[in-house]
């Protein structure tokens, strides 16, 4: 994973509240073996709809997504990451996301900032106000500025810490593979077990 | 985190029994993973990503797959007519067979949704930890289990270390007290939750599912309560096992023998919240006054009781509220004020890992015996696996099914996601035993109505929406 510090992109105002992840991307791109590709998948509902934000001029090539309430609640598919990721954004931004969502954004180097609801209708605002500004979003001091606002956001520390030094998780696990080992030695013989049994 | 003298919660013992390293610093707990259930969808990228790193699954006798989004669920016998379906189950079989796991195929008889084959097989069990790349996961719970969805990166995780980094969770007690009315069921109870908590409300919690009316319930009916617990945003849900739990247990292909049943016995006797635990929060829920619940939008919150109507939107105070639920209205085709009973349906969708156990397709059964599909409506029957179906087959259920009207069809997700061919039509409105209405998701602009099995059986009977009881007189 690439290490993030800071950045300047294209902000976009979504102005959509309770987006589960089947409407980030429908079922029918998730048939795929692939882990890129998906950015035209995107919202693929909502962009067959010429007045669609992402369908503008002033918000393509955009960076960073400024989404409304319950971002990414519903299916586990972390397609729905992916397909930002590969449309191109860095960081979204929302007052509440789904827990299976941000910790998927994690995983794939993509900011999930918790900003305030009202901030995120400031934010709105003032990005519909100048169509296709940049934001700067600065993730030590977790910090988004949009013109002369600027705003905090919220991130856990240790995936702001494996977000900035770009660390794999399994690496970082497999660090401690003799307490596993240990815990495994003391497992019950009761637990199970998926090798084939007579009666399966 | 408590610590281990004080009065634990059941979400909070199987936490402390699957501690591998206490994070410090900030950084999350190291969660050992007792049962891992894989699927075709969210796995191909995982063992991508082993064979990228060159490692191998540290425990594949921990790891089981089957076959269920993409699968046909007729004509099971040729070749998967989909090309993109095909490969992607062709990429499963050659995953599991490249690294050794157990995989449950189309045509075998222990295929079929993965969270029925699970619990079928008796894998799932008390106080283990259960993870899948599916946020339907929850549905393990049932059984006093920790079950989570997890995305794709983390199924990798697990294959290469068969644990989790996590950060520790609320805990929330959902208190459903009280008895429920005839024609009232489990799907009733949770579609009543999350109408009450809202599709956000459990969003950082375990939820434990107390109280009489979730006691008496069936292994089944709390398989459905748990299995839409991330509906209303929740990691998990559990509920405590209990004499019910053992009985549904006992005899199944992978539960303990002999002494290791007993020594389980002994420890799963243990996995309840101490007197005197506290939980972060707590919710309350009368299931004396419980209808039958049906949603009216386009998220599972969005629910009302079938005697009820459609809300008017202008009521509600929160302005994003209000425009989800106008929203909402607009894709559905409903005018705010119509009694939910005159909603006319197009189809009846009785599956999917929420409803499509043996118990499910009893219930319904028994109320489409000896009656006819009502005109003009179609209505297709999903076993959950192949051993339901085989089930359900020797005690003639299919009969029942066909001679109503109702397709009967082989095991899999089917039209829950539409990821095969199975799809309620374009404008058609369904009425569907599964855990999802969002936009779109049973097929494009298909307009979903969340229901129980007894629900959307007695609205293939009339073609409206409606309640066993209106069956009577």
């Amino acid at each position: 994973m690439e290490k993030i510090s800071n950045f300047t992109g294209i902000g976009v105002p979504f102005r959509y509240s309770n987006v589960d992840t089947d409407q980030i991307i429908p079922a029918i791109y998730l048939k795929r073996i692939s882990k890129t590709g998906y950015e035209d998948g995107l919202f693929s509902t909502l962009r067959q709809d010429p007045d669609f934000v992402l369908n503008q001029d002033a918000y393509q090539n955009p960076q960073v997504l400024v989404a409304g309430s319950d971002f990414g609640t519903g299916s586990s598919r972390e397609h729905a990451v992916w397909a930002l990721r590969d449309f191109g954004f860095k960081a979204v931004f929302s007052p509440k996301f789904a827990d299976i969502f941000r910790s998927n954004c994690g995983k794939q180097g993509v900011i999930a900032g918790v900003i305030a609801n009202s901030d995120t209708v400031k934010l709105w605002e003032a990005m519909e106000a100048n169509p296709g500004i940049e934001l700067e979003v600065d993730l030590p001091s977790q910090t988004v500025r949009c013109g002369e606002l600027e705003i905090n956001f919220e991130i856990d520390e240790y995936t702001k810490w494996r977000l900035s030094e770009g660390l794999d998780d399994i690496g970082i696990t497999l660090q401690n593979e003799d307490k596993i080992a240990e815990f495994e030695s003391r497992r019950a013989a009761w637990r199970p077990k998926t090798l084939p049994v007579k009666g399966d | 985190m408590k610590l281990a003298e004080q009065p634990l919660t059941l979400a909070e013992k199987l936490w402390r029994d699957h501690l591998v390293v206490k994070g410090e610093d900030g950084a999350p707990d190291l969660i050992y993973i007792d049962l891992h259930l894989v699927h075709e969808v969210t796995s191909p990228q995982a063992f991508d990503g082993l064979r990228l790193a060159g490692r191998d699954i540290r425990r594949r006798d921990l790891t089981i797959a089957t076959e269920d989004h993409n699968t046909p669920t007729k004509d099971i016998h040729l070749p998967i007519a989909e090309p993109t379906s095909a490969k992607q189950v062709q990429a499963l079989r050659e995953n599991t067979k490249e690294y050794g796991v157990r995989i449950h195929s189309l045509g075998d008889k222990n295929q079929g949704i993965v969270h029925v084959v699970g619990p079928q097989l008796g894998l799932t069990m008390p106080g283990i930890t259960v993870v899948c790349g599916d946020s339907h996961t929850s549905t393990h719970g049932a059984f006093g289990a920790l079950a989570m969805g997890i995305g794709t990166s983390e199924v990798e995780h697990v294959l290469a270390t068969q644990t989790l980094p996590l950060t520790p969770f609320k805990t929330m007690a959902i208190n459903v007290e009280g008895t429920l009315r005839p024609g009232v069921s489990a799907k009733d109870i949770i579609l009543a939750i999350i109408a009450k908590i809202g599709t956000g409300g459990g969003q950082g919690y375990v939820l434990e599912y107390r109280g009489s009316a979730i006691r008496a319930l069936s292994m089944e009916g709390r398989m459905t309560i748990c299995n839409m617990s991330i509906e209303a945003g929740a990691r998990a849900g559990m509920v405590a096992p209990d004499e019910i739990t053992f009985e549904y247990l006992r005899g199944r292909p992978h539960a303990p023998e002999g002494k290791d049943w007993d020594e389980a016995i002994e420890y799963w006797k243990t996995l309840k919240t101490d007197e005197g635990a506290t939980f972060d929060e707590e919710v309350f829920i009368n299931a004396d006054e419980l209808d039958p619940f049906v949603t009216w939008g386009t998220n599972p919150g969005q629910g009302v009781s079938l005697l009820g109507e459609v809300p008017n939107p202008s009521t509600y105070q929160d302005p994003s509220d209000r425009e989800s639920a106008e929203q909402a209205l607009k894709y559905m085709d409903l005018e705010p004020g119509t009694k939910m009973k005159d909603i006319r349906v197009d189809t009846v969708f009785l599956g999917s890992c929420t409803n499509s156990r043996i118990e499910d397709l009893r219930a319904a059964a028994e109320l489409l015996k000896g009656k006819k599909l009502a005109e003009g409506l179609t209505m297709m029957v999903v076993p959950g696996s192949q051993k339901v179906r085989i089930e359900a087959e020797s005690e003639g259920l299919d009969k029942i099914f066909k001679d109503f009207g109702a397709e009967w069809r082989f095991a899999g997700c089917s039209a829950c996601l539409g990821m095969n061919p199975d799809k309620v039509g374009e404008f058609k409105r369904a009425a569907s035993t599964s855990n999802r209405n969002f936009v779109g998701r049973q097929g494009k602009n298909a307009r979903t109505h969340l229901v129980s099995p007894v629900v959307a059986a007695a609205t293939a009977i009339r073609g409206t929406l409606s309640s066993p009881s209106d069956l009577e007189g």
